[in-house]
C-alpha cells in the first residue's frame, strides 16, 4: 500500500517568519493552494523590511558574503526540490552559481565602484557605497527561480533588505527559496517574500513611503503606472536585468555618500 | 610662586585638566578664513584711515647686533616725525630695541608721545635661567622702558612644562611693575595653531598686556593665520573674563597692504574698540616708509618714488 | 578713536558687460528670434531694473531646438572621435577661464549674488568643470570596467536660478564628454549668463546644434521634458517639481537625474574648533544667501556649548556686509526674485508665530531690490515648518541635541538626505557620523566645498544621480551589456 505523502502548506515569509495572508485568502497556482497576500501583508513585509535592514546593513562586507554563500549552500541540499519547481537541474545550478558569483562580490563592489577624489583644495575626499534601504522587486513570471534569484541577490548584496513579490503564475520556486533563506543565517526580515496577485501588492508597494527603491523588472504592462507612484518619495526605480549577473546590478540599489574632510596639523 | 592677576575663569592652574577647554583650531579652515578676510578692498577714505592708524600702532623697531646710539637717534626721530614734508602724518606708537639701547632711545623720545620698548629675558631664543630674564627686565624698567617686549621659554612649552612657562611669565610682570608687557609666543618655533592658541592662552593667564607673534629673527613670522587664532584667543579671553589684552603681530609685515589687512582683520574678529593703540602695534622695521608713501599717494594722487622719503 | 571704520564702497565695474536689448533662443548654433513671439523681462533684483527681454521658448522653439540637437548628434558630434570632442570642452574652459570676470559681473547683476562669490567661487568651479570633464571625453572605457559605454542622443537640461552658470556647466559638461548633445533651459529668472555662453560655444566653434539653450518659465521645462526627441533628462530644482518629472516620464524609458532640496543638519559637537565651526556654519547657511539646496539649514548644537556657539555666531552675523551685489566687500547679495523673497517672508513669519525665537544683526537693508536680513532662529521645535521645510533663504534654524545618537536621529528625521555637516575634532566620531547620516556629502569640518571631482547628489527625496567625478557621468551613458559573461 502506497504512503499518502504529508503536503505542504504555501505560507509569505516576513521578518523571518512563514505566516498565512492576514487575509486568510488562498489563491491555486500550480496546483497548490499559496497564500494569497493583501496590502497589508505588503505593509507589514515593508516595516519587517525596515527592521531588518539596520543590522543587515552594519555586518560586515564579508560576513554578508558569508550568508550569501551559506544560501548556495542551503540550495544545493534542496537541489532536487527546486529542479521540480521550475524549469529543471539547470535553472537551479545556475541559481545557485549567481549567488556564490554575488557572494563574492559582498567586499569588493566598494572597491569598484568607490574612489577617492583629487579635489583641487586641502581636503581629503572619498565617495563610498551605501544600501539604499528598502527595495521593492517585482520579481519576473519567468524563469521562477533563476529571474528570483538574480533580481535579489544583488539587491541583498549591498546591504538592502528586499520585500520581493513572487512570480505570479509559478510561486512555489520562491516558497522553497524563503526556506532556504530562514536556514541560511540571514536576519529576519531581509528578504520578504510575498506571493499571491501583482495587481494587489505592487501598487502599494510602489507607493510606500518607506521604500526606497523598486525593481520593476518583473513588471510588464503595469510598469508605467507603477513609475508614476514610485515617483511620490523620489524611488529610485530600476529595471533589472534578468538572467544578468554584474556589480552594475549592484551598484543600482546603492547610494554614493562622499565626505569631505580638511588636512591640516 | 608670584600670584597671577586677575585669572580669567577657567584658567586656574593647574592647567592640564582644563586643557579640554583651551579648545583646538583647525588649520585649513582658520587659514581660508584668514584668506578671504584678505580680500577686502579698502579704497579712499577708508584707506586713508587705516593707513594712519598703522602709523599710529607702529611699533618702529631695530634689534641688530650693529645698532649704535647714532642709529637709535635717527630711528627716534623717524618715530616722532615720520614725514617732516606733512606734519599731519601721526608720531608712531613706540620705538623697540635692545636693552643697551634703553637708556639712548629715552633720552631721544623724550617729550614726545612715543614709548620706548625694550625686548628682554634672553631675546630671542629665551633659553637662560629666569632669575637673569627676571633681572634683565627689572634693569630695563629702571633705565626707563615703558613696555617690555619678553619671548616665552619655547623648550619649555614644546616639553610640555607649562607650569614653568606660565610662573615666568608671571615673574616678568611682577618684574615690569607699571611697564607693560608683550609675550612673544614665537609661532613659528610652536609648530600648530594649536600650539599658539595655548600659549596665547597660557600668557594671558599668566598676565600678558599685549601677546605678540615673534621675535623677527625667524623666517615665517607673523601670518595673517596666525594673528586671527591670536586674535580669537584673546576674543575668548574677554568674552570669559572682561579683560582686553593686546595684539602684536611683527616680522615680515613690510607693505602697506598687508598693514591694511592685518587692520580688516583685527577690526572684523575684535570689533572697533581694538582699535587702538593702546591694544594693537604693528612690529615692524621697513614698513613705515611704504605706508608714508601710500598715504601721500592717497593724498596727491600719484604714485611715489622712495627716494623722497628718508631711510634711516 | 571714531567707533567705527566704513569701508567705502569698492564696486566692481560693470563696464566689462555688454548687454543686448533683447535676447532671441540659441538654437542651431544662432540666436533665433522665438516662433512662440513671446518675450519677458529679466531684472538685476538688487535694482529691480531691467536688463533684458529674454525669449519665452514656446512648444515650436522646443521642437526646434530639440531638432537641431538631434541633428547635430546625428550628423557628426556622435560620430567625432572621443579626443577631439575633449579638445572642444578644453576649448571652453579656456574660454571661461578668459572671461571669467565678464561672467562674474554678469552672475552678481542678474543673480543678486556677491561679487566675491561669483568671482572666487562659481567662475572658477565651472570652468574647472570643463577642464575636469575633457579629459574624461577619450578614456570613457577606462571608467566603467567591462562596460563599452556610448551616448545616449539628446539630453535635456532644466537648471535653477542659484548659481546659473555653475549648474550650466555641471549639467553641459559631462553630457558633451559623453558625446550627447543637449538642450538646457537656464531658470527664468537668471537666462543672461546662459545665453553669455552661447557665444562662449561660437568662440569655441563647436559645432551648430551641440548646444542648444532656451529660455523661459516653467512651461518651456515642461515642454522639453515631454518632448519625445530627448533621451535623458537632468534637471535641478524644487522637489516638487522633480516628483513631477518623474512621474511625466514614467513608462518613457527616458534616463532621468533629480538634483532636488535639501534640508542639511550642520552638527557641532562641543570639542569642536568653535571659531573655525562658526565659520562654517556661517558659510553653511548664508553663502549665496542661503539659496543653496545643500545649506546648513539646521544647526544641532550640542547642549554643553549651546551658549558661546551661538554668542560667537550671533557676534559674527554683526560682521556681515549686506549691500550691492557688485560691492567687492559684499558678504550678503540680493535675494533672487520678489517670488523667493515673498516665499521667505512666509516661513519666517511662520517661525515667529510657532514660537521660535529670531535674531537678526542690525542692517540696513537697500530700500529697491529684494533683501532679507541674515537670520538665525532659536528655540527651534523639530516640529516646527522651519525646521522641516527649504527655506532657500538666509535662514538658520537651531535646535541642541546631547548625545550623537541623539543628534543623528534628529538629522535624519526628514524626507531630504542631500549633504550634512559635522564638527569634532575626535576622527572616529567623524567616520562614524559619516556612516550614519542619510546624506549624499557629508561635511566633516567644512561646509559647502565642491569641486568637479566630487560627486555630489542626494540620497531619499533629495534626487538621484550624481554629478561630478567619475560618477558624474553615468547619467550621460548608455553602459550597454557585459562585455564578456559574468562581468
Amino acid at each position: 500500500m502506497s504512503r499518502l505523502p504529508v503536503r505542504k502548506t504555501y505560507k509569505l515569509f516576513i521578518g523571518g517568519d512563514f505566516p498565512r495572508s492576514e487575509s486568510g485568502r488562498t489563491y491555486e497556482a500550480q496546483g497548490q493552494n499559496v497564500a494569497r497576500g493583501s496590502r497589508k501583508d505588503a505593509r507589514d513585509a515593508v516595516r519587517a523590511a525596515r527592521s531588518g535592514f539596520g543590522k543587515w546593513a552594519g555586518m560586515t562586507a564579508y560576513n554578508r558574503g558569508q550568508v550569501l554563500y551559506r544560501i548556495a549552500e542551503m540550495m544545493e541540499a534542496r537541489t532536487a526540490e527546486f529542479a521540480e519547481l521550475c524549469s529543471g537541474r539547470a535553472e537551479v545550478e545556475e541559481s545557485i552559481d549567481r549567488w556564490v558569483w554575488y557572494a563574492g562580490w559582498a567586499d569588493k563592489y566598494a572597491q569598484v565602484i568607490g574612489s577617492s577624489n583629487p579635489v583641487a583644495a586641502p581636503y581629503f575626499n572619498f565617495t563610498f557605497p551605501e544600501p539604499t534601504g528598502v527595495v521593492a522587486i517585482v520579481a519576473p513570471d519567468e524563469p521562477s527561480l533563476g529571474g528570483l534569484v538574480s533580481r535579489i541577490a544583488p539587491v541583498i548584496v549591498g546591504g538592502n533588505a528586499a520585500v520581493v513579490l513572487a512570480s505570479e503564475t509559478a510561486p512555489l520556486a520562491a516558497i522553497e527559496l524563503s526556506e532556504a533563506l530562514a536556514t541560511a543565517d540571514l536576519p529576519g526580515g531581509v528578504v520578504n517574500i510575498l506571493t499571491g496577485y501583482r495587481s494587489e501588492m505592487a501598487p502599494w508597494l510602489a507607493g510606500h513611503m518607506d521604500v526606497n527603491a523598486i525593481d520593476l523588472g518583473g513588471a510588464d504592462g503595469d510598469a508605467p503606472e507603477l513609475e508614476r507612484l514610485a515617483a511620490d518619495n523620489v524611488k529610485r526605480v530600476v529595471r533589472g536585468r534578468i538572467g544578468e549577473q554584474s556589480p552594475y546590478e549592484i551598484a543600482a540599489f546603492l547610494e554614493l555618500k562622499t565626505v569631505w574632510h580638511p588636512i591640516g596639523v | 610662586m608670584a600670584k597671577a592677576p586677575a585669572l580669567p575663569t577657567g584658567f586656574e592652574l593647574p592647567l592640564e585638566p582644563r586643557l579640554p577647554r583651551i579648545g583646538s583650531v583647525d588649520q585649513v579652515a582658520v587659514e581660508e578664513r584668514a584668506a578671504s578676510l584678505a580680500r577686502r578692498s579698502i579704497k579712499k577714505d577708508a584707506k586713508i584711515f587705516a593707513l594712519d592708524l598703522a602709523v599710529r600702532m607702529m611699533d618702529l623697531t631695530t634689534l641688530e647686533g650693529q645698532d649704535t646710539p647714532g642709529k637709535i637717534a635717527a630711528l627716534a626721530s623717524k618715530a616722532i616725525r615720520p614725514d617732516p614734508a606733512d606734519t599731519s602724518v601721526p608720531s608712531v606708537a613706540a620705538i623697540c630695541v635692545y636693552p643697551n639701547l634703553v637708556p639712548a632711545a629715552v633720552e631721544r623720545v623724550r617729550g614726545s608721545s612715543v614709548k620706548v620698548a625694550s625686548v628682554a629675558t634672553a631675546f630671542p631664543s629665551g633659553q637662560a635661567p629666569t632669575h637673569l630674564k627676571v633681572a634683565e627686565v627689572r634693569e630695563v624698567v629702571e633705565m626707563g622702558a615703558d613696555e617690555v617686549d619678553m619671548v616665552i621659554d619655547r623648550g619649555a612649552f614644546l616639553s610640555g612644562r607649562y607650569a614653568k612657562v606660565y610662573d615666568e611669565i608671571v615673574q616678568v610682570k611682577e618684574a615690569c611693575g607699571e611697564a607693560h608687557l608683550k609675550v612673544i609666543l614665537e609661532v613659528s618655533e610652536l609648530g600648530t595653531y594649536d600650539n599658539v592658541r595655548r600659549a596665547s592662552l597660557l600668557s594671558m593667564a599668566a598676565g600678558a598686556d599685549f601677546i605678540k607673534t615673534s621675535t623677527g629673527k625667524l623666517p615665517g613670522a607673523a601670518t595673517l593665520p596666525v594673528t586671527l587664532v591670536m586674535l580669537e584667543a584673546i576674543r575668548d579671553v574677554h568674552d570669559e573674563t572682561g579683560r582686553k589684552v593686546g595684539m602684536k603681530p611683527a616680522g615680515g609685515i613690510r607693505q602697506s597692504k598687508q598693514a591694511v589687512q592685518y587692520l580688516v582683520q583685527l577690526y572684523e574678529t575684535l570689533g572697533a574698540e581694538w582699535l587702538t593703540p593702546d591694544l594693537y602695534r604693528l612690529g615692524a622695521s621697513t614698513l613705515l616708509n611704504d605706508v608714508l608713501m601710500q598715504i601721500r599717494k592717497e593724498k596727491t594722487g600719484r604714485y611715489q618714488s622712495p627716494d623722497y622719503f628718508t631711510v634711516d | 578713536m571714531p567707533a567705527g571704520w566704513e569701508y567705502a564702497p569698492a564696486p566692481e565695474s560693470r563696464d566689462i558687460v555688454t548687454l543686448e536689448e533683447r535676447y532671441g533662443l540659441f538654437i542651431g548654433g544662432e540666436l533665433v528670434d522665438p516662433r512662440s513671439g513671446e518675450y519677458f523681462p529679466t531684472l538685476n533684483p538688487g535694482t529691480e531694473e531691467q536688463l533684458a527681454e529674454v525669449a519665452q521658448a514656446g512648444p515650436q522653439d522646443v521642437d526646434a531646438a530639440v531638432g537641431a540637437a538631434r541633428g547635430a548628434y546625428d550628423n557628426g558630434w556622435s560620430s567625432i572621435s572621443p579626443a577631439e570632442r575633449a579638445k572642444y570642452l578644453f576649448r571652453i574652459a579656456r574660454i571661461l577661464q578668459e572671461r571669467s570676470r565678464e561672467f562674474a559681473v554678469l552672475e552678481s547683476m542678474n543673480g543678486g549674488k556677491p561679487i566675491r562669490e561669483s568671482r572666487d567661487v562659481d567662475l572658477p568651479l565651472a570652468a574647472a568643470h570643463f577642464f575636469y570633464y575633457a579629459g574624461w571625453a577619450d578614456k570613457l572605457e577606462y571608467a566603467f570596467p567591462n562596460r563599452r559605454p556610448r551616448s545616449i542622443g539628446v539630453a535635456g537640461q532644466i537648471i535653477p536660478w542659484n548659481f546659473p552658470l555653475l549648474m550650466l556647466a555641471w549639467k553641459i559638461a559631462p553630457a558633451l564628454a559623453a558625446g550627447n548633445t543637449v538642450v538646457l533651459k537656464p531658470a527664468e529668472t537668471t537666462p543672461l549668463t546662459a545665453l553669455l555662453f552661447a557665444d562662449v560655444v561660437r568662440q569655441a566653434e563647436l559645432p551648430p546644434g551641440v548646444v542648444n539653450i532656451i529660455t523661459g518659465d516653467g512651461r518651456a521645462g515642461a515642454e522639453l521634458v515631454k518632448h519625445e526627441g530627448v533621451d535623458k533628462i537632468a534637471f535641478t530644482g524644487s522637489t516638487e517639481v522633480g516628483k513631477a518629472i518623474q512621474r511625466e516620464l514614467a513608462g518613457t524609458g527616458k534616463k532621468l537625474t533629480l538634483e532636488l532640496g535639501g534640508k542639511a543638519a550642520n552638527i557641532v559637537f562641543d570639542d569642536a574648533a568653535l571659531d573655525q565651526a562658526v565659520e562654517g556654519i556661517v558659510n553653511g547657511i548664508y553663502f549665496n544667501q542661503g539659496h543653496v539646496c545643500c545649506a546648513g539649514s539646521r544647526l544641532l548644537v550640542q547642549e554643553s556649548i549651546y551658549e558661546p556657539l551661538i554668542a560667537k555666531l550671533k557676534r559674527r552675523l554683526t560682521t556681515l556686509r549686506l549691500g550691492d551685489p557688485l560691492d567687492k566687500n559684499t558678504d550678503i547679495g540680493a535675494i533672487n526674485s520678489k517670488q523667493q523673497l515673498d516665499k521667505i517672508t512666509e516661513l519666517v513669519a511662520a517661525g515667529e508665530e510657532e514660537g521660535a525665537e529670531i535674531y537678526q544683526p542690525p542692517c540696513r537693508l537697500p530700500e529697491k531690490g529684494y533683501w532679507f536680513a541674515p537670520t538665525v532662529f532659536t528655540n527651534v521645535a523639530q516640529s516646527y515648518r522651519i525646521a522641516q521645510e527649504e527655506i532657500f533663504g538666509p535662514v538658520l534654524s537651531v535646535l541642541t541635541f546631547r548625545t550623537p545618537d541623539e543628534a543623528v536621529e534628529k538629522a535624519n528625521n526628514t524626507a531630504y538626505g542631500l549633504s550634512a555637516g559635522v564638527w569634532t575634532e575626535k576622527g572616529s566620531r567623524i567616520l562614524s557620523m559619516a556612516q550614519k547620516l542619510q546624506a549624499g556629502v557629508i561635511w566633516a569640518n567644512t561646509f559647502n566645498r565642491f569641486d568637479p571631482t566630487s560627486p555630489f547628489g542626494g540620497f531619499k527625496e533629495s534626487g538621484f544621480g550624481r554629478e561630478g567625478g567619475l560618477h558624474g557621468l553615468e547619467p550621460y551613458l548608455d553602459l550597454g551589456e557585459s562585455e564578456v559573461r559574468g562581468g
